[in-house]
């Protein structure tokens, strides 16, 4: 192909010159635009559309397969009547607050661990991360199984171990099913921030530690001073989505214990699923769905502000 | 140098956490396996010691493909995990290549799009979803998860790709649309080469995310024939008056193993994936 010359050759298109299909494709403006169109289309029709038809559904007293009645926010004011509906934003804060703590440490005790240099470490890493790339119904049948009323393994183990003298009801027990989900989700989660912080730690360089020894740090100091500032940004950015995405969780709860015992574990999730597909009160189903909107949004303003500044 | 007491020290830095990490993640993967390979007299006793197989079976695995819908639930899950996952990195590369190497009106609004759509969550979506979905007609059948999923899919494979599609230097393109080539063929033969990490790591991403998803397969999939493993699993295998625990631990072990055989294959790539949003380069 022809280098140099090539450039003088092609001038810039001028006024009043016919536009070609060619020359019409290669200004940047229309070429993105035509790339971007099938998938913003899409989003669009699919993200974006149904958004705005959840908010429209809320105002609306609509069952299955009947027409719907404006009813304006009748639907939110029988919600905040309800002591269910507290008793779901108290279990979803509960949720969501308590495994956030566990996955966060957990999460750093696991890359603080991982990243001594030791033999296998790539392969302790893969094995590490399996919880979270199994598909989560899978693995919480098996919860199901290790949590079961009367074969419960972790029962047996205590006690045969000496420590309790009859099983629990690990998930027939109000609190216990609590408890359950939230070290479920932990399981679940915490290698998700492991292997995200690791990533982190591993862009440190061992200068600095050397520089902080050479100072008389000692390995608390040098933890504080050197690791944590550097990987703080990881763990600000690795908490918040992981917040967002454990108000959304829906599946682990639904397949472990339904919301039950009598609502103890319902989340808003799982609560709109069972009112506006189970019941088929569609208004009011996408009302309690919507009911996590606000912290939602102040999650992603919080986030978004974070990464500008980054 | 590394006398007893470097031994020690090394053991309860590493050792000892290391054990307890893996034992606490894995052990549900090793429960599952050895509970569908037990006899039920094995299962339902308790007097026998559990943590162990005595007397292994693959009766609960035979039963699996013979007595249900196990295999069809895999097919159609294998089919649609293919279909969204192909056409979520090729419509999110089409998004993403855009908004990372050109200039025009409009960029900045349909990033902050592409962003707020990866965040907004599914739970938020379901039930007018399931409106749409009735309305048009598509209720119990795989073309219902096939248009769904890629609206999990596509906003983080653009994302993922966009930090790819940015670190290829602008001089490489330059000089292929010097030599006559155009926009088109700039980006499929000169970027696209270069970012098949990038998209290797999207499509597993994705490939992940579609075999895992719960909630739309168990709206839209109310059918056992064209269900997926995960609702097949926990809305039919799950029967509360007979004991069904081997077959349904042979069936989520079973289940995991396609995204177990991928993901062992390109780990790197995924954890490339998971650290990208997170972890600046």
């Amino acid at each position: 192909m022809a280098v140099g010359p090539a450039t003088l050759a092609r001038p810039a298109p001028v006024e009043g010159r016919p536009v070609t299909l060619r020359g019409l494709l290669e200004r940047e403006g229309v070429f993105s635009w035509l790339m971007l169109a099938p998938g913003v289309l899409f989003l669009l029709a699919f993200v974006a559309y149904p958004f705005f038809y959840g908010i429209f559904l809320s105002l609306q007293d609509r069952r299955v397969a009947s027409e719907g009645v404006f009813v304006g926010l009748a639907n939110f004011r029988t919600l905040v009547r309800d002591a269910v509906f507290w008793q779901v934003t108290g279990n979803t804060l509960k949720y969501v607050a308590i495994t956030t703590v566990l996955k966060l440490t957990g999460g750093l005790a696991m890359a603080l661990v991982v990243n001594q240099r030791f033999r296998g470490r790539n392969l302790v890493r893969a094995a590490l991360l399996l919880p979270f790339i199994v598909p989560t119904a899978l693995s919480t049948v098996a919860w199901m199984w290790i949590l079961d009323p009367t074969f419960s393994v972790v029962n047996w183990l205590l006690v045969h171990g000496g420590l309790i003298s009859s099983g629990y009801s690990w998930l027939g027990n109000a609190s216990l099913a609590m408890w359950s989900l939230i070290v479920v989700n932990t399981w679940r989660g915490m290698p998700f921030y492991g292997i995200t912080l690791l990533a982190g730690l591993q862009t440190i360089s061992p200068d600095l530690y050397e520089a902080a020894s050479i100072d008389g740090a000692s390995t608390v100091q040098r933890f504080l001073y050197v690791t944590l500032p550097v990987i703080k940004p990881v763990l600000i950015i690795v908490t918040m989505f992981s917040v967002i995405f454990t108000f959304g969780d829906f599946q682990l709860i639904y397949a472990l214990t339904h919301g039950g015992p009598a609502n103890a574990t319902h989340v808003f999730s799982t609560w709109s699923f069972d009112i506006g597909m189970s019941a088929g009160l569609l208004g009011m189903g996408a009302a309690v769905a919507l009911a996590i909107l606000p912290a939602l949004v102040v999650l992603i303003i919080g986030l978004t502000i974070y990464l500008r500044r980054e | 140098m590394i006398g007893p007491q470097g031994f020690l020290a090394r053991a309860r830095a590493l050792y000892l956490p290391l054990a307890l990490l893996l034992v606490a993640m894995l052990f549900p993967f090793y429960w599952m396996l050895i509970t569908s390979i037990k006899p039920n007299r094995e299962l339902y006793s308790a007097k026998i010691m559990p943590l162990v197989v005595h007397q292994p079976t693959l009766k609960h695995y035979i039963d699996l493909l013979y007595e249900t819908n196990f295999l069809t639930w895999t097919y159609n899950t294998m089919l649609v995990a293919v279909v969204t996952t192909l056409a979520s990195v090729v419509i999110a590369t089409m998004i993403a290549y855009p908004l990372a190497r050109l200039r025009f009106p409009g960029a900045a609004v349909v990033a902050i799009g592409i962003a707020a759509t990866y965040l907004v969550p599914q739970p938020l979506l379901f039930i007018p979803m399931s409106d749409i979905i009735n309305r048009l007609e598509l209720g119990n059948t795989l073309t219902a998860v096939m248009l769904t999923y890629p609206t999990l899919l596509i906003p983080f494979s653009a994302w993922l790709l966009m930090g790819y599609f940015k670190s290829v230097p602008r001089e490489l393109e330059e000089a292929a649309r010097i030599d006559g080539a155009s926009r088109f063929q700039a980006m499929t033969r000169i970027v696209l080469p270069l970012c098949t990490p990038g998209l290797l790591s999207a499509g597993i991403f994705s490939f992940t995310l579609a075999q895992n998803e719960f909630l739309y397969a168990l709206i839209f999939l109310a059918k056992s024939e064209v269900r997926t493993v995960p609702i097949g699993v926990v809305t039919e295998l799950i029967r509360g008056d007979v004991f069904y625990w081997g077959q349904l631990m042979a069936g989520a072990l079973l289940g995991s193993i396609p995204v177990a055989i991928i993901y062992s294959f390109f780990v790197d790539y995924y954890v490339a994936g998971l650290t990208a949003g997170a972890v600046k380069n």
